[in-house]
């Protein structure tokens, strides 16, 4: 193989950790490398390692060779000057990765001056020219804008015109889209592998998203532990995964729960009166006033929504950032003020509702939150923190009686009632998304919702939590609503999906219809966008 | 190696610290001498081993008279400390938990505090009620209230995004209660920083408020009257200026020493 990276034996021990463990593998030019794994498999501290930027203390052995040229134990200059002439590299964050107070031509142009490679008027030229190629063309003002004008697609567009101004060999994509709404997910990864192939450079895309990878990829390699266990060609389906622990992931990422299977033998009576019914719900913001002698105007982030939600109902609530599911969500949640319409839980209305009947009716409605890190106040004890919702009781239980139900709690979410005397910080992420189903549960609610609960979560651990969310619906005659910017999370739990657009619901339907055969032009389009294992028809 | 020089501002400003609130609360059951006792034989003696720090020009012990100036210093800095805490803090929670027009009300009622320096309130309170050290601890009280509010109120405002406050309201908990219960606490860390820093600062203020003659009133001795007294006397006695002044600057470094070890430790 001639190659353009080979990497043999690569190993970075930081401290006593081996982080990377004796990895080998190569990129051609104009291929594109998948790297999958769950976090902290070093998928990130790869990346690293080829640009040789890795933390002071780490100890890096073994071989990485770009175009037949050692990298390891080059001289920092040398180094500075590889970096960004023949690597490029694209992060997470294109907020943080931009200097925010720094038009976006001369920071493109800025990489070609760093490297000395043309005169100020050229590298003018080049920024032009690369900012065309990665679709900021056209009129002047794009190289006059500043990061805060633009998207965070354009952001990381900009990012991307960066690491190829000069041309690199090889260009390194580290998470490029986590941050971005599947539209524009799906446009930043098709414009990195357009660019690798047109411009025959190597691609490494490294990624938690086995779906993003089957799609876009040409080579995939697993990680798990520093180890890479799986390489492979890339189908659309990856079933020439080998390695149990590739497999495992794959599995997990098609997942749909055992319950969704049964939906056909058993189909449940959804035509029963709903337990949660939103209708007509108004949500305004004061936008900030332009003018001293004119009223603030309103954003309307949540316009006139209608939803309904019957017993033992998975619902999802879709829609991308900035589409007003979360403000729905507090409100429906009663956590803000409306400023039309009802939401009735039970029969009754909670948006009006005070005192006792509010504290009654919020008993049966209870939430998960996204962050596994920020849903716990770190002093707190999980059995104080399980238990925080009995503050909805009229009566408070007995000390041996709410122990008694923590305890019940935790084992229905599948942890120990040991663990009450623990506190949150002591768990992993998926432990902690247990412990806050089991808050959510301690007061035998009749609707939980969940806000993107399982999109923090490594794929594995998501599967986990979605089985269990599955057989505790069904144990527990729970109803959901599933508030996600991910339809591949819905495809593998909703019974049903909302559509949210502008604080507007645009679509409603079965999930599989949906997906399969969406009305709306913005379904279509998230549906078109959402990258997804061609495994099977649901 | 990062952690070593946190460590070290800790221990050693921690030992300042501890070794001052020891010798003011010593202070309160023994001095090796009356600080009050005139002798004017024995008068602007030099350090000898009856006296360590020497006499001043009336032949009061000076060692005697800083312990006892250390006595004055911390209760003073320590009770506007809590003044402060003790208005400022609920203040500052309030304004976090309830927003718009009390959190505007709150904010601009700290703000007409802020435009008054604090000497300047302690001369005003002087001229209504004479001076005295309580009246210089309701002026450095004063002075600290609008500090804590607007660190509390800060503080709070970050906590109240949190999930788990968004959890705790989905539990049914009144502003009130998540208030006390999770902002608060978590919330101590930095307001000991705070209080630490509010201290030294209290220890400076009432120096120059007793400096000028607004603070203690003799013959109860105090820091800052002791470096005024020696001011005139520097040619004849130089090293009775020195005591006092050393007794401000090493207490006021210890002080800062532990806020800067504890917001380092506190800095997560």
């Amino acid at each position: 193989m001639t190659g353009l990276l080979r990497v043999d034996s690569l190993s970075v021990e930081i401290g006593d950790a081996a982080v990377l463990k004796s990895l080998s593998f190569g990129v051609d030019s104009g291929e594109v490398l998948g790297l999958v794994g769950a976090s902290g498999s070093g998928k990130s501290m790869t990346a690293l390692a080829l640009m040789q930027l890795l933390p002071a203390r780490a100890r890096l052995t073994g071989a990485v060779r770009l175009k037949g040229v050692e990298l390891c134990g080059m001289r920092a200059a040398e180094l500075q000057q590889m970096r960004g002439r023949h690597v490029g590299m694209v992060f997470q964050e294109p907020m943080s990765a931009l200097n925010p107070s720094m038009r976006i031509g001369d920071q493109v142009a800025e990489t070609v001056l760093l490297h000395g490679a043309a005169s100020a008027a050229q590298a003018r030229v080049m920024a032009r020219d690369t900012l065309d190629a990665v679709g900021l063309a056209g009129t002047q003002g794009a190289l006059d804008r500043y990061p805060h004008q633009l998207s965070g697609g354009q952001r990381q567009r900009v990012a991307i015109a960066i690491a190829i101004v000069l041309g690199p060999a090889l260009l390194i994509a580290d998470e490029p889209t986590t941050a971005l709404d599947v539209s524009t997910q799906a446009q930043v990864l098709t414009l990195l592998c357009e660019l690798a192939r047109s411009r025959r450079m190597g691609l490494i895309l490294v990624s938690h998203d086995l779906a993003v990878i089957a799609q876009h990829t040409d080579r995939v390699a697993v990680m798990q532990a520093g180890e890479i266990v799986e390489q492979c060609l890339t189908t659309p389906t990856l079933q020439n995964f080998q390695h149990p622990y590739a497999k495992a992931l794959l599995a997990a990422a098609v997942l749909a729960p055992k319950r969704h299977a049964g939906v056909g033998a058993a189909p449940r009576d959804h035509r029963g009166a709903a337990v949660l019914e939103v209708r007509g719900v108004v949500r305004d913001y004061a936008l900030p006033r332009r003018s001293l002698w004119r009223p603030a105007g309103t954003f309307h982030a949540v316009d006139h929504a209608t939803l309904a939600i019957h017993p033992g109902e998975t619902v999802g609530l879709v829609g991308e950032s900035g589409s007003g599911k979360s403000s729905l969500l507090r409100a429906i949640l009663g956590l803000e003020p409306l400023q039309a319409g009802e939401v009735h839980l039970l029969g009754e209305c909670l948006s009006r509702a005070t005192g006792r009947t509010q504290r009654r009716l919020r008993r049966s409605l209870q939430a998960v939150f996204q962050d596994p890190y920020g849903s716990f106040d770190p002093r707190w004890s999980v059995e104080q923190l399980v238990s925080e919702p009995f503050h909805l009781l009229d009566v408070p239980p007995s000390a041996a009686e709410r122990r008694r139900r923590v305890a019940t709690a935790l084992e229905q979410v599948g942890l120990s009632p040991r663990d009450g005397s623990r506190r949150a910080h002591e768990f992993s992420g998926g432990q902690r998304q247990r412990i806050a189903i089991a808050r959510a549960l301690i007061t035998e609610p009749k609707v939980v919702v969940f806000d993107e609960a399982v999109s923090a979560l490594d794929v594995l651990v998501r599967a986990q939590i979605l089985e269990l969310l599955a057989g505790l619906s069904e144990r527990l005659q729970l109803a959901y609503l599933f508030v996600t910017h991910d339809l591949a999370v819905l495809r593998a739990i909703a019974d049903r999906v909302y559509v949210m657009q502008r604080g507007r619901i645009v679509e409603e339907g079965p999930t599989l219809r949906l997906l399969t055969a969406p009305v709306h032009a913005y379904t279509k389009m998230l549906v078109a966008a959402t990258p997804r294992l061609a495994v099977d028809g649901g | 190696m990062s952690r070593h020089p946190r460590e070290w501002s800790l221990a050693v400003g921690g030992s300042i610290t501890v070794a001052f609130v020891a010798m003011a609360v010593l202070a309160q059951f023994w001095t090796p001498y009356d600080p009050e006792l005139l002798t004017i034989g024995d008068k602007l003696q030099p350090p000898t081993w009856q006296h360590w720090c020497g006499t001043d020009q009336l032949g009061r012990d000076v060692l005697s008279m800083i312990m006892a100036g250390a006595r004055n210093s911390v209760g003073v800095a320590l009770l506007s400390v809590l003044i402060g805490a003790g208005v400022g803090v609920p203040a500052g929670l309030i304004a976090a938990a309830r927003g718009g027009v009390s959190d505007e009300v709150i904010m601009r009622g700290n703000d007409l505090i802020f435009a008054f320096p604090a000497l300047l309130l302690a001369i005003l309170i002087t001229a209504v009620a004479g001076p005295g050290a309580v009246n210089a601890i309701i002026a450095i009280g004063i002075f600290n209230i609008p500090v804590f509010a607007r660190v509390t109120r800060g503080g709070a405002l970050d906590l109240w995004s949190r999930d788990y406050v968004l959890a705790a309201r989905v539990a049914g908990k009144g502003r009130l209660g998540i208030s006390f219960e999770h902002v608060l606490p978590n919330l101590a860390g930095l307001l000991l920083v705070q209080g630490t820093i509010q201290f030294s600062l209290g220890v400076i203020a009432e120096a120059g408020l007793s400096y000028v003659g607004l603070g203690a009133q003799p013959p109860a001795p105090s820091w800052g009257r002791m470096l005024n007294e020696a001011q005139t006397l520097t040619a004849l006695a130089p090293t009775l200026a020195l005591f006092p002044g050393l007794a401000v600057v090493l207490f006021v470094l210890g002080l800062n020493l532990v806020g800067d070890g504890l917001r380092q430790r506190w800095a997560r």
